[in-house]
């Protein structure tokens, strides 16, 4: 028998053409995995296909005519020129993309994930057919993020016939909202990853953080509007970046670069830490 | 020399290369492998070789380390210590690898209840890179095999128990995996439905793929097995092919005898001596024997009537119970 050298395993010694064909298998597997997981999710997607379709269009339809007909009526009226000089349907229109995204994200991050761990538990089935935890974890991410892209691709479509998007930059709040769902999804995403029993969890979750964050980020008023003891709340909150960084390119928002930086960091660094963290808790989890 | 003498030896290496065997490269070989969860170990330095081609089983009941064994096989489950090694390489090091040569059917059935039963086999297929038009054909052909056919555009929750493991068992083979891993394949399901899964495996076995499995249903072990060990708390008891094991381990035939349960206990103490071994159950008197019948009339003649009695071969039910003194399904 003549013993070669495996590729890319150095001191290792070929044994037989068995051998050479699980060397060969693996390429794919390590190279392409998380694609593969990705085409997976967004096939399980269709099956809410019709779901996504109507909140797709109807959230943002419903969202822009309430604020932008109804409430902004009264807030430009009250205000005079609305607030930081612009409508109000202007001012809130890139708060409600990054809302969108967040709720978006919230759903996909939470349930699929508990859902292919535990109650339908086809991670441990891609990861008998070769495929990693930290594969599985970024094929579910990318498949987010597509959908996100798309979602908030639809929603800015729906601002820009509102007459939302005064600026030619505004097209960057739709990349803007998607990280803005990445960077509370990710953190949900580890945690869903860790958990082992859903006893409820997800709806606290939803009902006494996604909701205030709403609420309490800048989103339909400035931050600046709420007491100052309060608005810690805002400098934590994602949602409050997103919001503030997508008016930056929605209009002229008046905010000094540094906090731009920030804003941009504060979400990246977020996604980055929740992607890792998550990738580490499903590694763990399916190496039982 | 001259042609006769060319002739004679050109057919003796052509004999020898027919009829000699070529020593056969174990596609699994494990070396004193441990698997520890905190102090308590599920796995405790078992070493076995499987050849390419076998059909091998782990036999043994709940707890006894099977399925962690199997998952250690399938490059899911770092081992504790020891060596294993899977077609050559270690799963330490070589997961994606390795599991790209092997089908696997868990314990509990993990099919994706969100896309229809055609749709997880060409997902399933995704995984290993395969391409969609290659997928197409051979989802079909699987579809075939595990004879749900007319049951590929349905939903998953819409199948029976055992249609769920016969397109599990589908699903794992749509790589054609050089090596089956099945866990427990036909736990919970009815009798007709395990002898459907138990001929597909046979097949597969005929078409030479190397089935391990592992099972606490001693007449599916000795149905699909060509070797097997027996396996207890962690450690194995025994190896060899069914009618091996039963051979060195149990008699020929075996009487039950039930004289209820109160009694048995009383009664075991008279018929001691009796046969070649006695082992009282619960529920049952179980004498070892090489002629049941005789060894029944024997009872009799003492004036002992049971409440029913049966003449049985022995099985590894039997040898199970001889090595470790209890049954298989507690």
């Amino acid at each position: 028998m003549t013993n070669t050298a495996i590729p890319g395993a150095p001191g290792e010694t070929l044994e037989s053409p068995a051998t050479a064909k699980a060397m060969a298998g693996g390429i794919k597997l390590r190279r392409y995995g998380s694609w593969y997981v990705a085409e997976h999710r967004l096939r399980s997607m269709r099956s809410y296909l019709q779901t996504m379709i109507a909140t797709g269009i109807g959230t943002p339809v419903l969202y822009l005519y309430a604020m932008g007909v109804g409430l902004a009526t009264l807030v430009d009226a009250d205000q005079g020129q609305g607030l930081d000089k612009v409508s109000y349907l202007i001012f809130v229109a890139p708060a409600l993309i990054c809302s969108a995204a967040l709720t978006i994200a919230t759903e996909e991050f939470s349930y699929p994930i508990m859902l292919g761990f535990k109650w339908n538990p086809t991670f441990f089935g891609m990861n008998a057919a070769g495929l990693q935890g930290g594969q599985i974890i970024n094929g579910v991410t990318y498949s987010v993020i597509i959908r996100l892209v798309v979602q908030s691709s639809v929603y800015y479509l729906f601002m820009l016939l509102f007459h939302a998007i005064p600026s030619p930059l505004g097209w960057l709040s739709i990349f803007v909202a998607v990280l803005t769902g990445t960077a509370i999804g990710t953190l949900l995403m580890a945690y869903a990853t860790r958990l082992e029993e859903d006893k409820g969890q997800f709806n606290y979750i939803m009902r006494f953080g996604i909701i205030p964050l709403t609420l309490f980020s800048g989103t339909f008023f400035p931050l600046a509007a709420l007491p100052t003891w309060l608005h810690w709340i805002g400098w934590i909150s994602p949602l409050w970046h997103g919001t503030e960084l997508a008016r930056v390119f929605a209009f002229n928002y008046p905010e000094p670069i540094w906090l731009t930086v920030i804003h941009v960091l504060y979400l990246i660094v977020l996604t980055w830490v929740g992607w890792w963290l998550a990738r580490r808790l499903a590694i763990r989890r399916l190496n039982k | 020399m001259c042609l006769v003498q060319l002739w004679n030896k050109c057919a003796l290496l052509l004999i020898a290369f027919i009829f000699v065997p070529s020593p056969s490269i174990p596609v699994v070989k494990a070396t004193e492998l441990v698997k520890k969860y905190k102090e308590f170990s599920a796995v405790d330095g078992i070493s076995f070789e499987i050849a390419s081609g076998e059909s091998f089983g782990f036999l043994g009941p709940n707890g006894a380390g099977k399925s962690t064994t199997m998952r250690m096989i399938g490059a899911v489950s770092t081992r504790t210590s020891g060596e294993l090694s899977v077609v050559g390489l270690d799963p330490n090091n070589y997961g994606p690898e390795i599991r790209s040569q092997l089908g696997v059917v868990p314990q509990s059935d993990n099919l994706d209840t969100e896309l229809r039963v055609r749709e997880n086999l060409i997902v399933y297929g995704r995984y290993f890179g395969l391409g969609r038009s290659f997928l197409s054909s051979k989802a079909d052909e699987l579809l075939e095999f595990a004879q749900l056919k007319d049951k590929a555009k349905e939903r998953i929750d819409d199948l029976s128990g055992g249609m769920k493991r016969r397109l599990t068992i589908a699903r794992a083979l749509i790589n054609d995996p050089r090596i089956l891993l099945l866990d427990e394949p036909t736990t919970g399901l009815d009798p007709q439905a395990r002898h459907i899964l138990w001929d597909r495996l046979f097949r597969l076995k005929e078409q030479g793929t190397t089935l391990i499995l592992t099972t606490h249903y001693m007449d599916e072990a000795e149905q699909l097995c060509d070797r097997l060990v027996v396996i207890d708390k962690g450690k194995i008891m025994a190896e060899g092919s069914p009618a091996s094991l039963i051979r060195k381990y149990s008699s020929r035939e075996v009487l039950e005898l039930r004289f209820g349960s109160e009694h048995n206990a009383k009664v075991a103490k008279k018929v001691d001596g009796i046969g070649e071994r006695v082992e009282v159950l619960p529920d049952r008197i179980l004498i070892y024997s090489e002629n049941g019948e005789a060894t029944l009339k024997q009872i009799t003649d003492l004036g002992l009537n049971p409440l029913t009695s049966l003449v049985r071969r022995s099985s590894l039910e039997d040898v199970f119970l001889r090595l470790t003194g209890r049954s298989l399904i507690e």
